[in-house]
């Protein structure tokens, strides 16, 4: 195809691209070195029957009209990234010389907002996504295994956590694991304590929020195995079969080998997926106990004041997370798309 | 790979396995799709959980085993069936300028030898990962300015804009899998590309274009983020109407609105289910099978 037809084809998805997705992402970067404007302060002399005294007053007429002028704030260079509710250096550099313990240092940090949050990110990408492999090929080989009248039906019911909203998804979880819920009431009269709660404790929450995150992505690691499942080379099976493999030496020297590209492919769309993990929190209201840098760009966002630099910070060094989750799998294009034209 | 060489015991503990995946996916819905038509007392009850399932408060509330007070509640007192309206058209739309924009692109990336077409799939890749916060937090401050913010046409086409590197992808897999020469055999026959695009390959790509659609169709209906910041409350979609529900809701003890409301937003994506699990098994399957 000629460049200039190229470029006509895929002119309107482009423009869409790069004004929705690569601007914003400009856009962040600058709103990142702005700080919102200082309120304007005017001294007025009061001057009554016992002196004169100088206040400080607040001008509001002036504040507005350099907000108005100005949308942006003033520049604040790299202040607002260094920040106690970002990277906070000074807080970490006087909680590493303070610390006597490495215990001690780490409950420090996780009081740092952005170190919170970036780690239950991380702890949600990293547990989550190699439970979702294991599950969802367990669920596949299971029902790689029943009658065919029964495969339908069981991909209907599989699909439901991952098709329904993840909002709604998490506060259906929600109700029932309340105090007064299904699941929330039985527990509680289990281990006979009527003041247990799972939203109190922040394990339980972590736990909660990670066993939701399963539920949710396993029916898309189910599915892409099954369909592999389904082109498994019979004659690769059978002389396995013939040497003597058992079931099990089967799937481990037949079948995962053939597994393995679409395992790289979930794996990714999972990092991807899971490393923006947001509203679960929202449905959980876990906000006390968990939050992922997904969250706390929202919470900046929708405060009464918004503060579109701290939001702007936050989103531009989970740009740069996302930026080094996917290096390995960009290098590793690269290096292949070379080797084919070589 | 004969049954009968397989152990039961096996076979047992497979199925019971499934059994068990099963119960966990459908029983969180089928539980709260039938709790909904109960009172509060009873979907939310310490004593006992039969109670939700009988529902004896329900009874002596409302004189009958179901009721639709939830329902009537959030869809008519509390105004729910605006947000119904409203994402009806930002899905529709989202879905129809997505597929136009996405075929279009995704047919010059499959038939491009070239290797910028190869490029340009790895940064929608890279486009893909962003968090959608993240592309949220760029667009509120120039929204505000410009007066963008709060309007429906601002969501969708910043949907579009959001849907578009997946759309790309998808549709350029389901373009590879139609020979090439179909279309050249056209352009000798005197079509023009754009001629050959529309009355050779579209018509033989529909199977593909409605599986994409369909997960357009989820990415829009299920969004939070964008549409939550983007859209004043007048205009709001059902989900971000869904969360700010549980603020107010919960003081006035009208839990079973919300209820109400997220049982009816799940309908109709189980309806989509019953009907294109093909699709969506297919779909889910594009990227990674074929490479």
């Amino acid at each position: 195809m000629p460049h200039r037809t190229f470029l006509w084809f895929i002119l309107p998805s482009l423009t869409a691209m790069i004004l929705f997705i690569a601007l914003p992402i400009v856009s962040v970067v600058i709103q990142s070195l702005h700080v919102e404007h200082e309120q304007v302060l005017v001294t007025v002399e009061n001057c009554g029957p016992f002196g004169c005294t100088e206040e400080t007053r607040v001008d509001r007429a002036a504040t507005e009209a350099l907000r108005e002028a100005q949308p942006l704030g003033r520049f604040n260079g790299l202040g607002t990234y260094l920040d106690r509710r970002h990277l906070a250096t000074a807080e970490v550099a006087e909680a590493w010389r303070s610390s006597e313990t490495m215990g001690q240092f780490w409950g420090r940090l996780m009081n740092l907002p952005f170190y919170k949050a970036l780690a239950f990110t991380l702890a949600y990408t990293f547990i989550v996504t190699p439970l979702v492999l294991v599950l969802g090929l367990a669920i596949a080989l299971g029902v790689n295994g029943l009658p065919r009248l029964m495969r339908g039906p069981t991909i209907f019911f599989s699909l439901l956590p991952m098709i329904v909203t993840p909002l709604i998804g998490s506060l259906v979880l929600f109700w029932m694991i309340d105090a007064d819920g299904v699941i929330g009431a039985t527990l509680a009269r289990l281990f006979d304590d009527p003041n247990l709660s799972l939203k109190a404790s922040p394990t339980l929450t972590w736990i909660t929020i990670f066993v939701y995150g399963v539920w949710h992505s396993a029916p898309f690691a189910f599915i892409v195995f099954y369909a592999g499942l389904q082109t498994v080379p019979e004659e690769t099976l059978e002389a396995a079969m013939i040497d003597g493999a058992n079931r099990w030496e089967r799937i481990r020297y037949v079948v995962i080998p053939h597994l393995m590209p679409l395992a790289v492919f979930i794996t990714l769309m999972q990092l991807m997926d899971n490393f923006r993990v947001f509203e679960p929190i929202v449905g959980f209201q876990a906000q006390a106990s968990a939050t992922s840098l997904s969250y706390i760009i929202y919470s900046d966002l929708r405060g009464d004041v918004q503060q579109f630099g701290s939001a702007a910070a936050t989103s531009v060094l989970t740009i740069l997370g996302v930026a080094i989750l996917l290096a390995p799998v960009l290098v590793r294009t690269w290096r292949d798309f070379n080797r084919k034209r070589a | 790979m004969g049954a009968s060489r397989r152990s039961t015991a096996l076979v047992v503990i497979s199925t019971a396995l499934v059994a068990l995946w099963v119960i966990l996916a459908a029983f969180p819905f089928l539980w709260t799709l039938w709790g909904s038509f109960k009172v509060q007392g009873d979907f939310f009850s310490r004593s006992d959980w039969m109670n939700a399932l009988t529902g004896p408060l329900t009874q002596e509330q409302t004189g009958g085993a179901f009721t639709g007070q939830g329902y009537w509640g959030a869809w008519v007192e509390s105004g729910f069936w605006r947000n119904v309206v409203n994402t009806g058209i930002v899905v529709v739309c989202t879905v129809v300028i997505s597929l136009t924009l996405g075929t279009l692109g995704g047919y010059a990336l499959a038939r491009s030898g070239f290797r910028y077409a190869f490029w340009l799939l790895m940064i929608a890749l890279v486009f893909r990962a962003m968090p959608h916060i993240t592309l949220v937090s760029g667009y509120l401050l120039p929204f505000f300015e410009w007066n963008l913010w709060g309007h429906l046409p601002t969501a969708i086409i910043v949907l579009v804009a959001i849907n578009q590197p997946f759309t790309l992808w998808m549709l350029h897999s389901f373009f590879l899998n139609i020979p090439k020469d179909l279309d050249e055999s056209a352009m000798v026959d005197g079509c023009t590309r754009f001629q050959a695009f529309r009355h050779v390959i579209m018509p033989v790509m529909w199977p593909g274009v409605i599986t994409t659609g369909l997960f357009s169709f989820l990415l829009a209906y299920n969004d939070f983020a964008v549409t939550a910041m983007l859209l004043s409350s007048e205009n709001q979609t059902m989900v971000p109407r869904i969360a700010s529900f549980l603020g107010s809701v919960q003081q006035e003890g009208n839990v079973m609105f919300a209820v109400a409301a997220v049982v009816s937003a799940t309908a109709p994506l189980f309806v989509l289910i019953l009907f294109f699990q093909r699709q969506i098994v297919s779909g889910l399957t594009a990227g990674a099978v074929k490479g």
